[in-house]
């Protein structure tokens, strides 16, 4: 394991001034013509997309149309699936992400990730966000903790479980799991945040606690949510990017800002499916 | 539990549970009344001069101390052996090798085929390879590698399954964060795999300790102290064997033996479960 540079206070609040501050938006995540097969068979197909620095964007689309595989590209996960082959291109911040080089421990570090399903570690609460840290390197108590704390309290945590910290993670509620996960992402301090339905298998109240959430985080992390939930992704998500099935793979139709996507779509099928928010 | 069954409603229903229940309760009886008939004759034999004493007249008299140290020290090398490769292997074959791919195909199969080979054939495998190409002779250490080659098969293939039980998500969630195999495998997936480990062990050491015909042809059966893993010593099971079978007048201290073995036994199988309810949950949630 290489150690890496060390979580420190200053560098937290760099990323907090990172917030775009109007002008002209740059592409942070560039996705050029990416096609992935699963035993040969696509799950999409030709997508490119470029992503802003900054900005909160929704994947939208019926099941089956290759969202969560478009996420997983994008952090290399697809190298854990057995008979998955991805083609095309992919830079995050100047870096290949497919290139055979790329260093996947830090792409991920850089990059995090939140699943459908809470997923804690069947460890105690501090263990499920000391240990990752330690794993990259941060070995300092006083760090780790000053971390723990910080996270936690980012994502509003730090007052339900500070007294137990040294419970096990699997005794709280979906919601609370839900958080704990997003604060162990959080830990890591990525640039990067990939949100797959993260509030679908909550219960309203829990997913609207996860919801509000997600709106804190926006402008201080790059965020990709997929969502079935279009109200959501019309509250929260800066721009917008319709995936949908076509000749038996996914493809993208539409991708542009939230406003243009709801309210002004040029693709008949973006208009069906936007439309059916209402219906 | 039985108020949750609703009361059967016709005759069949009927038939089915007295089937059931007579079927669960014949296997029952016939445990308890095996395990009765050896404590009834064993117990008054069992003392500690029993335990730690040599045999004398060919075991009609005297104890089982050597023998019970040469069971523990075949065990030993067994396991020393066994668990190793053996995690190793379900590792590999669990977690680095694709379920269709034909190496793991042909692996699996062959671990299923070895693990109902019958312990003789094991045995004159043992005596060929360790006994007489490698040159170890009759002794503890060819019985106990022979065991090993008997048990890992079992011992692999619930280990493997203690792998794949393991959720998908783990693996995702510690690549997602940044963690590297190693990690993974070393903090969360082996402890999580530790289950079917323990089954794996408890099934396999039963099949050891109570092995005879795998041993006559390698540890041999000398009833001295063994001074050293490379000479021959009487295994308690081919103890129990020859007092039945070849010693007349020998029964009272073969029911004590027996006795001895199933007692090794319970408290292996319940060292195990403890292990696997208190020990891992404290690993696990508590690490
Ligand atoms: N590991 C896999 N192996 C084989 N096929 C897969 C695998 N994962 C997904 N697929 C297939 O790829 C296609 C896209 O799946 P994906 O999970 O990316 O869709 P999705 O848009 O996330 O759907 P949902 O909204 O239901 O989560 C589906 O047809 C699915 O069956
Ligand atoms: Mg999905």
């Amino acid at each position: 394991m290489t150690p890496v540079e060390p979580i420190t206070g200053s560098r937290l609040r760099h990323s907090l001034e990172d917030r775009p501050t109007g002008g002209a938006p740059q592409p942070f995540v560039e996705v050029d013509r990416l096609s992935l097969y699963y035993e040969g068979k696509p799950a999409f197909q030709d997508v490119t997309l470029s992503i802003n620095k900054g900005c909160m964007t929704a994947l939208v689309g019926p099941s089956g149309c290759g969202k969560t595989s478009f996420l997983t590209c994008l952090n290399r996960l697809t190298d854990l699936i057995a008979g998955c082959r991805v083609s095309g291109r992919i830079t995050i911040d100047a870096l290949a992400v497919l290139a055979p080089d790329t260093d996947v421990i830090q792409l991920r570090r850089r990059i995090g990730m939140i699943f459908q399903k809470p997923n804690p570690f069947p460890l105690t609460i501090r263990r499920n966000l000391e240990f990752p840290l330690r794993e990259h390197g941060i070995r300092d108590r006083g760090q780790i903790t000053q971390t723990m704390e910080t996270t936690l309290r980012d994502v509003g945590l730090w007052d339900e479980v500070k007294n137990r910290l040294d419970s096990p993670a699997l005794a709280l509620s979906g919601g609370q799991q839900q958080r704990l996960c997003i604060a162990r992402a959080l830990a890591l301090l990525p640039e990067v945040l990939l949100m797959d339905e993260p509030c679908s298998a909550l219960d309203p109240l829990s997913g609207g606690v996860v919801e509000d959430l997600i709106v804190s985080l926006r402008g201080r992390y790059t965020v990709l949510i997929v969502t079935h939930n279009l109200a959501q992704a019309r509250r929260i998500a800066d721009h917008a990017a319709l995936f949908w099935v076509q000749n038996g793979a996914g493809r993208l139709i539409e991708a542009g800002t939230a406003k243009q996507i709801f309210e002004e779509p040029r693709d008949p099928l973006t208009a069906a499916y936007v439309s059916g928010m209402r219906g | 539990m039985a108020e949750t069954l609703s009361r059967p409603q016709n005759p069949r229903e009927w038939l089915a549970l007295v089937l059931v229940w007579g079927a669960a309760g014949l296997v029952t009886a016939v445990f308890c009344w095996l395990l009765g008939d050896i404590v009834w004759h064993g117990l008054s034999h069992v003392s500690w001069t029993f335990l730690t004493a040599p045999p004398e007249n060919a075991g009609r008299r005297g104890g089982i101390g050597p023998i019970l140290v040469s069971t523990s020290l075949i065990l030993g090398v067994c396991l020393s052996v066994s668990l190793p490769i053996g995690i190793g292997t379900a590792v590999l074959l669990a977690e680095f090798t694709s379920n269709h791919s034909l190496f793991g195909r042909m692996t699996r199969r062959s671990l299923d085929v070895l693990a109902g080979v019958p312990s003789i054939v094991f045995g004159l495998f043992g005596n060929a390879f360790f006994c007489k190409t490698l040159g170890l002779g009759f002794s503890i250490l060819s019985g106990g590698l022979t065991l090993a080659c008997m048990v890992l098969p079992i011992l692999i293939r619930s280990t493997e399954e203690g792998f794949r039980a393991v959720p998908t998500s783990y693996r995702l969630s510690a690549a997602a964060l940044g963690l590297s195999r190693t990690t993974t495998l070393v903090h969360l997936l082996l402890p999580a795999a530790v289950p079917g480990l323990l089954v794996g062990l408890v099934l396999g050491v039963g099949r050891a300790i109570a092995e005879t015909a795998a041993l006559i042809f390698t540890s041999g059966y000398v009833d001295r102290m063994p001074e050293s893993l490379l000479d021959s010593g009487r295994a308690l099971s081919i103890h129990i064997f020859d007092l039945s079978m070849n010693v007349s007048g020998g029964d009272a201290n073969a029911y004590a033996s027996a006795l001895v073995l199933v007692i090794m036994l319970l408290a292996i199988n319940g060292t195990v479960s403890w292990l696997a309810i208190y020990g891992l949950h404290r690993k696990i949630v508590a690490a």
